[in-house]
């Protein structure tokens, strides 16, 4: 059963009189427990795609079914309790809230849900969600005495805190560096092994070698859906001590 | 969205910007402030006018000679010799509803008692003024009806020329000279404070009217007779039939207009207590002004705070915020940031207040509703000038403000 079914989605923008067909009939069904990427040039719609898989957006047609339910159809209002219940999301740029601690961050889409949680429940989800992704002995620190990999971190328990079905990632690992970027995927892999879904975003072919499904995009359509082996970023890591060691010795030879 | 994470989000949001909110509140405090110490002043004024129209005595009626016609034209009221000591005994003695009459006559002289002088006002006052002007005697005695008879050289001082002649010692029995006739001084009256004009009331020098007319002032008509009325309803009654008794007395003819003029402590009052009134609803409307201008320096930071805040919307809107969750977070933001601003507002004005009343010498009177008003208009304030800006964020695109920069 596909958790995510695109059926003929269509989007088109109007700016006055001229009419842009950012997605132009996106079929797609992803299963669930899938860990997915979806690449393309700028302008290919992959960002309109992601938006309308996060529930931001609305489809100018077509059908778009989110864990059963045909959410195209959904006020904004359902949609809001979609994207705080059923989705995490992950920015490249984090999207922390400036002078508020890790935690607080973590706790902020609780505080939002419907479900009249206590406050002892959001703390302590908060602070479970911070321990998956390592960080819960930096639960007081504020974001800007965090690295950009810590910081990407704590925007992943924050997606993981309402415990959604499904988490959209939009290019990740764009504002990290290789071996933080690393990291971070080898999160979303253990993440993915426990049976989260992942769609991610992202226009590096090394960074979607990770994903066991790879969705390309051009010009608001699917030119290409394979399924591939996908890298483990956990031997990465292993092996990016020996490559960081070799080129040292090579600088010494040289 | 759990209720109580409202206010939390809000307080949290502000927590964040700390030097925007104070900043921010600093326009409701300057202007509640205002309002405060405008109001408290105001009302001070009123109620010490008020004071002051009571000390006037109860039951008062003051009759003034008419206005003198010099070659047709009027050179002002009382400057006519039209009331004589015998009007003021004819009041008296012929109107039932009046209890006491007292022919006033006033003059400025020197006061020396040894080394030292003191330029003040001397009245010559029947023995019965006192008790029109409900004045009690701190020491000594006041002169009675066979002092004023025989034209005793007798006096009864206030309070400052206690202070000034005798440097706060007891002057009761003590001679002061006026213009070499030797007073002896037999009684001191309570303190009274200021007047209605602003003089010092306490700087008085009563002596029996007989005395001052004969060997002080060298008049012979009385500047104004104090009439004491039996009750406030004789009143009415009471000045008709002054007026009358005095037309017949001064032999005036129907067409004649009166050659005096007789008013009530109200008409008095009425005045004063208008000017204060007008003064204090002018002062609170410039205060009114300076909160309105701090709520429209709310929702000029609010907005520039929407526009600055514009990515985090767009995070609480992606993370599950309705939009009537975001209008919540920012009116309430908004709507706190007022009453924060009252309240030190309410603290700063009573400081304030305080200090101009301290010394400027004012009197001052806080008043509970005053404050009340101030931090509901001022959370109005923070509803009115909160609502666009709040409405702004809540309808902001979160893909647009998630993309923001």
């Amino acid at each position: 059963m596909g958790i995510v079914k695109l059926h003929k989605i269509t989007r088109t923008y109007r700016t006055g009189t001229v009419a842009v067909d950012a997605l132009r009939g996106i079929d797609l069904e992803i299963r669930e427990g899938v860990f997915a990427s979806i690449m393309g040039a700028s302008g290919s719609g992959k960002s309109t795609l992601m938006n309308i898989l996060g529930c931001l957006d609305q489809p100018t047609s077509g059908t778009f079914h989110l864990d059963g339910e045909d959410v195209s159809t959904f006020t904004k209002n359902r949609l809001a309790n979609v994207r705080n219940r059923t989705i995490g999301f992950v920015f490249q740029s984090f999207h922390l809230l400036p002078r508020t601690s890790a935690l607080e961050n973590v706790e902020l889409p609780l505080l939002y849900s419907d479900d009249h949680l206590s406050w002892k429940d959001i703390h302590n989800r908060a602070m479970n969600a911070l321990e998956i992704v390592g960080l819960a002995d930096r639960a007081k620190h504020n974001p800007n005495e965090l690295s950009g990999g810590q910081q990407q971190r704590v925007a992943i328990a924050r997606a993981l805190v309402t415990e959604p079905k499904i988490l959209l990632a939009d290019e990740p690992t764009g504002n990290l560096d290789s071996r933080t970027s690393l990291e971070i995927i080898d999160i979303f892999q253990t993440l993915n092994r426990e049976g989260l879904t992942i769609l991610m975003v992202t226009h590096e072919s090394d960074i979607a070698r990770f994903s066991e499904r790879i969705i390309t995009l051009r010009d608001g359509l699917i030119i290409s859906d394979k399924r591939v082996e996908p890298v483990q970023a956990q031997t990465a890591l292993e092996n990016w001590k020996e490559q960081d060691a070799v080129e040292i010795e090579n600088e010494v030879t040289l | 969205m759990k209720v109580s994470a409202v206010p939390y989000v809000a307080f949290k949001a502000m927590r964040r910007n700390r030097m925007r909110t104070v900043l921010t509140a600093l326009g409701i405090v300057i202007g509640v402030a205002a309002v405060i110490t405008m109001v408290g002043l105001g009302q001070g004024a009123s109620s010490e006018v008020q004071e002051q129209v009571n000390r006037l005595g109860q039951n008062v009626v003051l009759v003034f000679p008419g206005s003198r016609q010099l070659g047709g034209v009027s050179i002002g009221g009382g400057s006519a010799n039209t009331l004589t000591i015998e009007d003021a005994h004819a009041i008296r003695d012929e109107i039932p509803e009046v209890v006491a009459a007292s022919p006033e006559v006033r003059s400025q002289r020197v006061v020396v008692y040894g080394n030292r002088n003191w330029f003040t006002r001397i009245y010559g006052q029947s023995h019965d003024y006192l008790q029109i002007r409900q004045w009690p005697i701190e020491s000594g005695r006041m002169y009675n009806e066979e002092d004023v008879d025989r034209a005793a050289l007798v006096a009864v001082v206030g309070q400052t020329i206690v202070d000034e002649l005798f440097e706060g010692s007891d002057p009761i029995g003590e001679t002061v000279r006026v213009r070499g006739l030797p007073l002896e001084i037999i009684g001191v009256l309570a303190p009274k404070g200021m007047s209605l004009m602003g003089s010092v009331q306490d700087d008085i020098f009563i002596v029996p009217y007989t005395t001052a007319f004969q060997r002080i002032s060298g008049r012979s008509h009385a500047m104004v007779i104090n009439v004491q009325v039996y009750d406030q309803e004789s009143m009415t009654i009471a000045q008709e039939k002054i007026t009358d008794l005095l037309r017949e007395r001064h032999r005036l003819a129907p067409y004649q207009d009166d050659d005096f003029t007789v008013q009530t402590q109200e008409d008095v009052a009425e005045a004063a207590t208008e000017t204060s009134r007008i003064m204090t609803v002018l002062l609170a409307s410039i205060a009114g002004v300076s909160l309105f201008v701090g709520g429209i320096g709310i929702m000029n930071v609010m907005l520039v705070s929407v526009t600055e805040r514009t990515r985090e919307v767009g995070l609480r809107l992606a993370v599950g915020a309705k939009s009537p969750d975001v209008l919540l977070q920012f009116l309430i933001e908004a709507v706190v940031l007022c009453l924060l601003g009252g309240i030190g507002g309410i603290i700063l004005g009573v400081i304030t207040t305080e200090l101009i009343a301290t010394y400027a010498g004012w009197p001052a009177l806080f008043s509970t509703e005053a404050m009340i008003v101030a931090v509901g208009v001022s959370a109005a304030v923070g509803v009115f000038f909160g609502f666009y800006p709040a409405w702004k964020a809540s309808r902001l695109d979160p893909i647009v403000a998630l993309r923001t920069e």
